[in-house]
């Protein structure tokens, strides 16, 4: 153990975690009321987001000083390691849910929906759909008629998106093939374009959004289908701003000469949620847009 | 210092057995002071009450048994008695062996489990077929072949709920009209819900079904003995959810067709009424008994709105247009507890209610409003 | 030798407890929280129990029983339980591995902090138009669809407390993981840490699945998403599904670290070691593994294909088979030791009793036919409280009293240790035993008034909470006295402790082991 050959690394007392603390009060304060319809609401999230953003700034800067005046040794390294792990871990279980979600109204509910000629005559129970009361399916990406919509298809931009997303996935390695070799403008250029595929990423499913709301017909209330679809696509979209901003974060610090070839957990800790960003959107692309 | 302990165990133990003892006893001789199962009255409910007691008595035994040697080690084994530690602390043969015998009574348990699950689940070749559908918070019954179907709701007066009078014998478990079954015929129940969860249990009968708005569950039961057997919601479904119990009255084939064509004529006899044009006496008369036994849960028994429930008392709502107030009511309000009564109460309930809703707690519209006006709103 | 890399300089007063990184500190914050919650819990469990003292209508309306009840449930677990055995592995953890801190001090503050405020969101809803959260602790749709603002309060509370605990677990595995003394391999690991690290793994599985089934509804009740709405093709019952998935789990995540209490409080006084270690170890690990795949044990009166039911009745009974064996071999360490009976040992052996009738009222339920006529009754009620305060919260107070006179230095009152271990044992099964009858009879659960039949025994049962409740003043009484003062406990503190927490002075120092220790 390190303990043997180093020291404990033990941070100073922080007034950061008590205050962020208070920022997802006020965040989670501000987003009841404005789902009530409280006029103080986006506001008092206003607060909220102001003192986290606050807070990760210094937090993460004190954290990052840290780590570039050489205070930590390998065995908070592996701490890190650990907890980023876990994190990773923990976000895949949330899109568990959510795929867990999509795959029991596919596979039984809907049906049972359709068998239950009692209460719903007549409903044609097939995937997609919207429910009995909801508007019919129209064939994907069609236009669709009057109290009908269209549900998503799988080529055009998911299939773009899909290679986007691909494609960062090996350009954040090579990357870090620059910085293991302490080529640093393999790493800047390479995270850059990273960066460039997550917001191209990010505008085309903005694009994509639009078009289903404006012409398809398709929205977060369209029955089953569009529930699933949207809270889906919408956090795994979350999660790539997320990454992305992470990306741009490490970017910045690339270019002030951050990061050793020997140490650099922050890039690592990036890439990783890159990856799992990356192969949720597989299993999205195979089972909601293209199955 | 090891009396007193001595004392606080052994105090410890004959208060476990003492209690254990009643449980077990409980299992099979004193079923009708109430501490085990109500006594069933179906086929099913016997074999699950069986069940019941072999799977208790296994239980009992096997408790027995570990804390047995629990205790005794527990006495015989303590250091004020000079007893001095062993070192032992692993043995491979005795793990396998409790994880083995353990496993075999599961298997043993599973067996008898198995096959009564495999019973309730046939509903096939039933005589008959009754719907019910649960609504916040009252049952409603429909008898398909019979061509009835009747709201069945508490029956209990608010005053004995409040302790202003005395409670009556079957407080809280009697209804205004019982769902009534034919001894001796395999009944189907299709269970679904209107508003939230609600599950449909009658312990006698030895069935509960969550009844699930917009998905129906299935289940059966055949009585064997006439009676009035009662049983509550066993759902949580909101403020009132302790107060939609459920009667069966279980009567001879004969005595179920006189009932049922009985249903028949006075739901005929509701429908001509509907007809005619009301005084606002008469409305108001009839409103006052439709809010009572319907509305009054929620919006209180003096228009006063109950917790989240908004009052009657100046409701923008009941004194605006009554074309607004009629809606409501009959179409409900989606996403809130406020149901689509058009389903459940006929034309001249709805405007009996309205005019009464306009007409009391203090609002004054003096707007009457009759059936033919709810009929032309349908 | 290396010592800890740190500079003295700390905060004092209320700021020393806000900023504070220290894990002492830290599991102090979280054991005072937790108190602080089982009281408000508590208070609400005497609402509700005197409103159940008679038929009829007296203390509250039905609409605020339901709140009571739903926050009773959600104060207990997510505001006592949980935090109270996290403020014991702040504590214990670090000192048991041979560790100067947590792995990460920060993020640890971080998790407690996060707590008071998610539990003031939860306490506010109270006071809302409409009331709080009023739909049970399980928080089923279409009900939970209905409320009003307090509901949005309280969830966003559980995405809070949800949030707390899966950073709190995450640390805690890194720390298990990553700051072990040398020597200290994971078979050689106490089983206090043993079951908080497959706790620990438990919660990040499971908390995020929570999660996201409190976003669902949040989304039906505000957005028009349709997850659990059959008019556009959702299911209620999908609900349920996701939320036992976590809530599963969730109740071994109450249960595994009171058994690593319990292991480590029995061979103690039975001054011998625990017996079947390796077996210990991976009963833990199958329970956590079964936990996973028996949910819908909750739902088998929701009209599940019969294959269903079958499946999740036989994943259900065979968690009897690793309970049972801890459960031999706690019995197995005593037998033949050479046992004395302080305050923790009595909890210890209490708390074995209690959780094994739960255990066997839990095996009833798990078989489906049977559970038809259980389910949604008293009896569940009685065998969850047995399982619970049996399992969980006599270990806690095993666990303070043993680890007490460690932490403040000082002896407790060994007199009213006792007392107050005695009138809980007794108030406890005064309140709950009659309830498995009630339940029998038919009386169902979350009901704020019953028919006749059923009045004796909820009497015994509201005399009984009473009791226990009034009980905990003496808990009170004598933590603050050992904290105060009174007789010099020893580092060993008892005659038979084994450990490296027993190796550091009573109380410990600022950082536990500065200099790893070694282990043979
Ligand atoms: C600490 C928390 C905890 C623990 C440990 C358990 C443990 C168990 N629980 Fe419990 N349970 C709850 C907390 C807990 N439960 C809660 C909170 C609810 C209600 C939630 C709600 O609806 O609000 C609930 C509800 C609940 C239900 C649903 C009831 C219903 O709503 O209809 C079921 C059904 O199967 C169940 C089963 C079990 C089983 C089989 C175990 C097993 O783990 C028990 C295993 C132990 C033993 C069996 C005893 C020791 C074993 C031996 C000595 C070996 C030999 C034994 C044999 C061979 C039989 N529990
Ligand atoms: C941790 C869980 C927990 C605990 C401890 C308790 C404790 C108690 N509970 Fe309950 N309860 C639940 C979890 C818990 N409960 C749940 C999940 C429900 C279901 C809700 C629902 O239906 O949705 C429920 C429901 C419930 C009901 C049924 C309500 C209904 O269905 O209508 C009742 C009725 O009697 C009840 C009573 C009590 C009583 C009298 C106690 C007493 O035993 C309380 C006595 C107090 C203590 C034992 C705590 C002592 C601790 C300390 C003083 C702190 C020590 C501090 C440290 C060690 C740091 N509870
Ligand atoms: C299960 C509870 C429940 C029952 C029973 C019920 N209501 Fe309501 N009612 C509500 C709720 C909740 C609302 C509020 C809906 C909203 O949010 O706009 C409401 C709203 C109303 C309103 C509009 C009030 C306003 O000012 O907004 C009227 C009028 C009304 N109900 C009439 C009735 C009548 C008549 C009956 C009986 C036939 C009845 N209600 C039965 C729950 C109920
Ligand atoms: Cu209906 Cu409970
Ligand atoms: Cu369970």
């Amino acid at each position: 153990m390190s303990a043997a050959n180093g020291s404990y690394y033990l941070p100073n007392p922080s007034p950061w975690p008590v205050i962020t603390s208070a920022g997802l009060f006020f965040l989670a304060l501000g987003f009841i009321l404005l789902m009530n319809n409280v006029g103080a609401g986006p506001w008092v999230m206003l607060a909220g987001t102001a003192i986290i953003v606050y807070m990760m700034f210094r937090w993460f800067g004190q954290v990052i000083g840290e780590s570039e005046s050489g205070t930590y040794n390998s065995q908070v390294d592996r701490s890190f390691r650990w907890s980023m792990a876990w994190f990773i871990f923990s976000e895949v279980m949330f899109f568990a849910a959510f795929f867990g979600a999509l795959f029991y109204v596919r596979q039984w509910a809907v049906d049972w929906l359709g068998s239950t000629e009692l209460l719903w005559p007549g409903y044609d129970a097939t995937w997609p759909t919207a429910g009995p009361k909801g508007p019919m399916p129209a064939a994907a990406d069609s236009v669709p008629g009057p109290n009908q919509f269209s549900p998503m298809g799988a080529l055009g931009i998911p299939a773009i998106n899909t290679l986007i997303l691909l494609a960062s996935g090996v350009t954040v390695t090579i990357a870090h093939w620059g910085l293991l070799k302490n080529n640093r403008s393999q790493l800047v250029i390479w995270l850059f374009l990273t960066v460039a595929l997550g917001i191209t990423f990010l505008s085309l499913q903005a694009y994509e959004y639009a078009h289903a709301y404006k012409e398809l017909g398709l929205t977060l209330k369209t029955g089953i289908y569009g529930a699933t679809f949207f809270m889906l696509t919408g956090f795994h979209g979350f999660h790539v701003t997320m990454g992305t901003i992470m990306l741009i974060v490490i970017l910045g610090r690339a270019l002030k000469g951050h990061f050793r070839p020997d140490s650099h957990f922050g890039f690592e800790a990036v890439a990783w949620y890159w990856h799992f960003v990356d192969v949720v959107w597989l299993f999205l692309f195979i089972f909601v847009y293209w199955l | 210092m090891s009396m007193t302990h001595l004392k606080q165990f052994t105090g410890m133990m004959s208060r476990s057995l003492l209690g254990l003892s009643l449980w077990l006893v409980s299992g099979s001789v004193f079923a009708e002071y109430g501490l085990n199962f109500q006594k069933p009255v179906t086929s099913i409910g016997h074999r699950v009450l069986e069940l019941h007691n072999l799977i208790l008595l296994i239980c009992v035994v096997i408790f027995i048994v570990v804390f047995g040697v629990m205790f005794y080690s527990i006495y015989a084994h303590r250091k004020s008695k000079g007893y001095k530690a062993a070192k032992f602390h692993d043995n491979a043969k005795l793990e396998v062996v409790w994880t083995v015998i353990p496993f075999a009574i599961l298997v043993s348990m599973a067996i008898p489990s198995t096959a009564t699950l495999i019973e309730m689940d046939d509903v096939s070749k039933s005589d008959l077929t009754v719907k019910i559908t649960g609504y916040q918070w009252k049952w409603k019954y429909d008898y398909p072949d019979q061509d009835v179907s009747f709201f069945s709701t508490l029956a209990t007066p608010r005053d004995q709920i409040e302790n202003k009078t005395a409670k009556g014998k079957d407080y809280l478990l009697e209804v205004d009209n019982p769902v009534v079954l034919p001894v001796g015929k395999k009944v189907r129940f299709v269970v679904t819900a209107n508003d939230v969860i609600h599950a449909w249990w009658v312990p006698a009968l030895g069935v509960k079904k969550d009844a699930i708005p917009g998905f129906v569950n299935e289940m059966w039961a055949r009585v064997d003995e006439p009676g009035i057997y009662r049983g509550q919601c066993a759902e949580l479904c909101g403020k009132d959810h302790g107060y939609m119990p459920i009667v069966v009255q279980a009567v001879s084939q004969e005595e179920f067709d006189k009932w049922a064509a009985l249903q028949k004529d006075k739901a005929a006899a509701a429908e001509a009424s509907a007809g005619k044009t009301w005084s606002k006496d008469e409305l108001m008369e009839k409103g006052k008994k439709v809010y009572a036994s319907t509305c009054a849960a929620c919006h209180g028994a003096n228009g006063e709105g109950v917790g989240p429930f908004p009052k009657m008392t100046g409701s923008k709502i009941a004194t605006g247009p009554v074309a607004g107030h009629l809606n409501i009511v009959m179409k409900g309000k989606t996403g809130t507890a406020m149901q689509a009564f058009a389903g459940q109460l006929n034309d001249a309930d709805i405007a009996a209610v309205v005019t009464f809703e306009r007409n009391s707690f203090g609002n004054k519209t003096g707007d009457v409003v009759q059936p033919s006006q709810v009929k032309a709103a349908r | 030798m290396a010592t800890a890399h740190h500079d003295e300089h700390h905060p004092s007063g209320i700021m020393r407890w806000l900023t504070t990184t220290n894990h002492k500190d830290i599991g102090t914050l979280y054991l005072v929280f937790a108190f602080t919650m089982a009281l408000v819990g508590g208070l609400m469990s005497l609402v509700i129990r005197s409103e159940l003292w008679q038929p009829g209508l007296q203390v509250t309306d039905p609409h605020f029983f339901n709140q009571m009840a739903t926050v009773h449930a959600l104060v207990m677990i997510f505001g006592f339980v949980m935090p109270a055995f996290t403020g014991l592995a702040n504590w214990m953890v670090p000192m048991m591995i041979g560790a100067p801190d947590m792995a990460l001090p920060r993020l640890n503050n971080w998790s407690f902090w996060i707590l008071p405020f998610a539990a003031t969101l939860l306490m506010l809803s109270l006071f809302m138009p409409g009331g709080g959260p009023s739909g049970g602790w399980t928080i089923y749709p279409p009900l939970s669809v209905q409320g009003g603002i307090g509901t949005d309060f309280a969830l966003l509370s559980i995405h809070m407390l949800g949030m707390s605990s899966i950073l709190g677990s995450i640390n805690i595995i890194a720390t298990i993981l990553n700051m072990r003394a040398p020597g200290m391999t994971l078979m050689k690991m106490p089983m206090f840490c043993w079951g908080w690290l497959i706790t620990a793994f438990l919660l990040i599985a499971s908390m995020p699945v929570l999660a996201g089934a409190v976003t669902m509804l949040i989304t039906d009740r505000h957005f028009g998403t349709h997850f659990f709405d059959a008019a556009g093709g959702g299911d209620p019952v999908l609900f349920q599904h996701v939320f036992w998935f976590f809530g599963h789990p969730e109740v071994y995540i109450l249960v595994l670290p009171a058994f690593g209490v319990f292991s480590q409080i029995i061979p103690t006084f039975a001054r011998k070691p625990l017996f079947g270690y390796v077996s210990m170890v991976y009963a833990t690990a199958t329970i956590a593994f079964l936990s996973f795949i028996v949910w819908a044990h909750h739902m088998y009166t929701v009209g599940m294909p019969m294959g269903g039911e079958l499946f999740f009745m036989y994943a259900t009974m065979l968690i009897a088979v690793p309970t049972g064996v801890k459960i031999f071999n706690w019995v197995s360490t005593m037998w033949r030791g050479s046992m004395t009976f302080e305050t923790p040992m009595l909890w210890a052996i209490g708390g074995v009793f209690i959780f094994a009738i739960g255990g066997f009222s839990g095996l009833m339920l798990a078989i489906t036919p049977a559970d038809f006529q259980y389910h949604d009754t008293y009896f569940v009620v009685a065998h969850f409280h047995y399982v619970i305060i049996g399992g969980s919260v006599f270990a806690l107070f095993g666990a303070v009293t043993y680890w007490l006179p460690k932490w403040t230095g000082h002896m407790y009152n060994e007199t009213l240790g006792k007392w107050h271990f005695w009138l809980t044992m007794i108030g406890f099964n005064l309140t709950f035993f009659p309830q498995h009858f009630l339940g029998l009879a038919g009386m169902p659960r979350r009901i704020p008034d019953y028919a006749l039949q059923f009045t004796e025994f909820n009497q015994w049962s509201t005399v009984g909470a009473f009791l226990t409740i009034g009980a905990q003043l003496i808990f009170f009484y004598y933590a603050i006295q050992s904290m105060k003062g009174g007789v010099k406990a020893t580092d060993k503190v008892w005659e038979g402790s084994e450990g490296l927490e027993w190796t550091l002075p009573s109380p410990p120092p600022y950082h536990s082991f500065t200099v790893a220790p070694k282990v043979k």
